[in-house]
């Protein structure tokens, strides 16, 4: 049979798992389209960053601390981290052609993921999430307090984010310095600077997505890679230089993949990722741009 | 009146390729002063040398004291530049574009803004509009309007009536002048329309191939017919 058995307090659940995957998707994608924006560049160490950060929780919650204790820190670190990323690292490149920034970060992925293998060991380990993994009944369909949690805590970061590029001076700033770089410096805006805020940024959204899939998956140094490459997926669907569209897009991508992945027989677990990639080259044929995709109006 | 601006032999250059080869001006305070000259005699590389976003030698001392050459010193010190294409973001709003203008001090935009509206009363209008669909001439004045919104003791301003309608263009300079008399902004403006340029200004400054080959109140260089015929083309 081609279409698995249907019955709606299932659906309601896969479609909340859906929800869960895709708001883990939208934080990375968001968090690779905010570096796009600024360096014009996709970040290939965004996964391992994510996971780094992820390995410093794990490490403070060994010395004692509890996870709500730790993710303050955590997010302080992964913040002052992205932001020293891009002083060192990504800004003696950042004049130099897009390529040249792409093999920076891929060689940053590496230097990370060994990184990590020498300081807290290879293989795979439990992380004892904030969230329990009981149901609770929601309207007659259970549903786990740690799928309601991490969708919580994706949206109301992505929530802050907003309002902080929408209503803040420094929130501008970044939106300027992203768009047009040398009128932003001829109103003042610290360009350099703004492009480091935006990695430090990324970094944070970053740690959250790895520190809230880290008890699902177990965390290993390769723990973000599936991840990153779903996020760049979801990116690409919803406009590679658009934050909404990131959002829109890791939710469809989630949803997609759980949907047909319980639904059509013959996707099963195996072909999920080409399943939703199929979904998206068809999407791309349609809107080029992706879907929120930037189309500039302009009259001369 | 003491100079506001002071060139001293400047220079700059774009690679290996001198744009100025030593310019000296001056702008004093509130003083409309227009630097006029052909294609590619260094209008445009004069004005980036004052706001920094050239690489040059030689001084350029602002209220008496000698300009950094970072990229946003300039905005920092006062001195709101209005580049070629006017700098506006397309894909911002209005509203967006006109705190971008009040980006580097605290407080007081809206009161700002207000008395920018007051100028460019199609700008309230359009407050909510990507900035980009605007018209030409509406874009000039959100140009201006910005440059408004950083309370600068100096605009700098390049071709304001590029493309633009003619009408349009007697209406820019008529806000510049108020803007002059009002808020006592000095203005620094380079321009192809030599004529209505020095309508406008008190002194003119007169480019060609990097250097100043003729400056002077703009009534003697008006008056002086050798002048007109072999710089100024009318």
């Amino acid at each position: 049979m081609l279409l698995a058995a249907f019955t709606w307090t299932e659906f309601a659940q896969q479609l909340t798992a859906g929800i869960r995957q895709g708001a883990v998707f939208a934080g990375l994608a968001l968090a690779l389209v905010i570096i796009y924006r600024s360096t014009r560049a996709i970040n290939f160490a965004q996964g391992e960053m994510a996971t780094f950060t992820t390995f410093i929780c794990w490490s403070l919650m060994n010395h004692g601390l509890s996870f709500w204790a730790a993710f303050p820190i955590v997010l302080v670190i992964a913040f002052t981290g992205g932001v020293a990323i891009e002083r060192t690292i990504i800004r003696p490149v950042e004049n130099g052609p897009v390529i040249t920034i792409v093999i920076v970060t891929l060689g940053l992925a590496l230097l990370l993921n060994g990184l990590m293998s020498v300081i807290w060991g290879g293989g795979s380990r439990p992380f004892d999430g904030p969230f329990s993994t009981r149901t609770i009944d929601v309207g007659g369909v259970p549903i786990s307090v740690q799928d309601i949690g991490i969708v919580v805590v994706s949206f109301v970061l992505v929530g802050l984010l907003a309002l902080f590029f929408r209503f803040t001076k420094l929130g501008l700033g970044l939106r300027a310095a992203a768009l047009n770089r040398d009128s932003s410096e001829l109103v003042g805006v610290r360009v350099g600077w703004m492009l480091a805020f935006g990695w430090g940024l990324a970094a944070v959204l970053g740690a959250v997505s790895g520190m809230m899939v880290a008890p699902i998956l177990f965390l290993d140094p390769n723990m973000m890679q599936t991840i990153l490459l779903y996020a760049f997926a979801a990116a690409v669907l919803g406009g590679l230089d658009s934050p909404v569209g990131a959002v829109v897009g890791g939710l469809l991508l989630g949803l997609a993949i759980t949907l047909l992945g319980r639904y059509v027989g013959f996707v099963g677990d195996v072909l999920k990722l080409p399943a939703a990639l199929l979904l998206i080259l068809l999407v791309l044929l349609v809107k080029p741009n992706g879907l929120f995709g930037r189309v500039t109006v302009r009259r001369v | 009146m003491t100079a506001l601006l002071q060139l001293d032999r400047v220079e700059a250059r774009y690679g290996p390729v001198k744009a100025l080869h030593g310019i000296s001006l001056e702008v004093a305070e509130g003083e409309l002063v227009a630097v006029l000259g052909a294609n590619g005699a260094g209008k445009t590389t004069t004005l980036r040398a004052v706001s920094g976003t050239v690489r040059r030698t030689g001084d350029v001392i602002f209220r008496g004291a000698k300009l950094p050459r970072r990229p946003d010193a300039a905005a920092r010190a006062g001195i709101a530049h209005v580049p070629e294409g006017r700098g506006t973001f397309s894909e911002l709003s209005v509203w967006e574009n006109l705190r971008l203008g009040a980006y580097t001090r605290r407080g007081g935009v809206k009161e700002d803004a207000q008395r920018v509206f007051g100028y460019f009363p199609r700008l309230e209008e359009r407050k909510g509009q990507q900035a980009g669909t605007l018209s030409g001439g509406e874009q000039q004045m959100l140009a201006l309007g910005r440059a408004m919104m950083a309370r600068p003791k100096l605009v700098l301003l390049d071709e304001p009536s590029l493309g633009l309608a003619p009408m349009l263009v007697t209406e820019i300079f008529q806000r510049l002048e108020r803007m002059r008399t009002d808020e006592g902004i000095a203005v620094l403006v380079v321009e192809q329309n030599a004529n209505l340029a020095l309508a406008h200004a008190a002194h003119a400054y007169v480019l060609e191939v990097g250097k100043v080959v003729v400056s002077g109140p703009s009534d003697e260089l008006r008056a002086n017919e050798s002048v007109r015929r072999s710089y100024l083309g009318y």
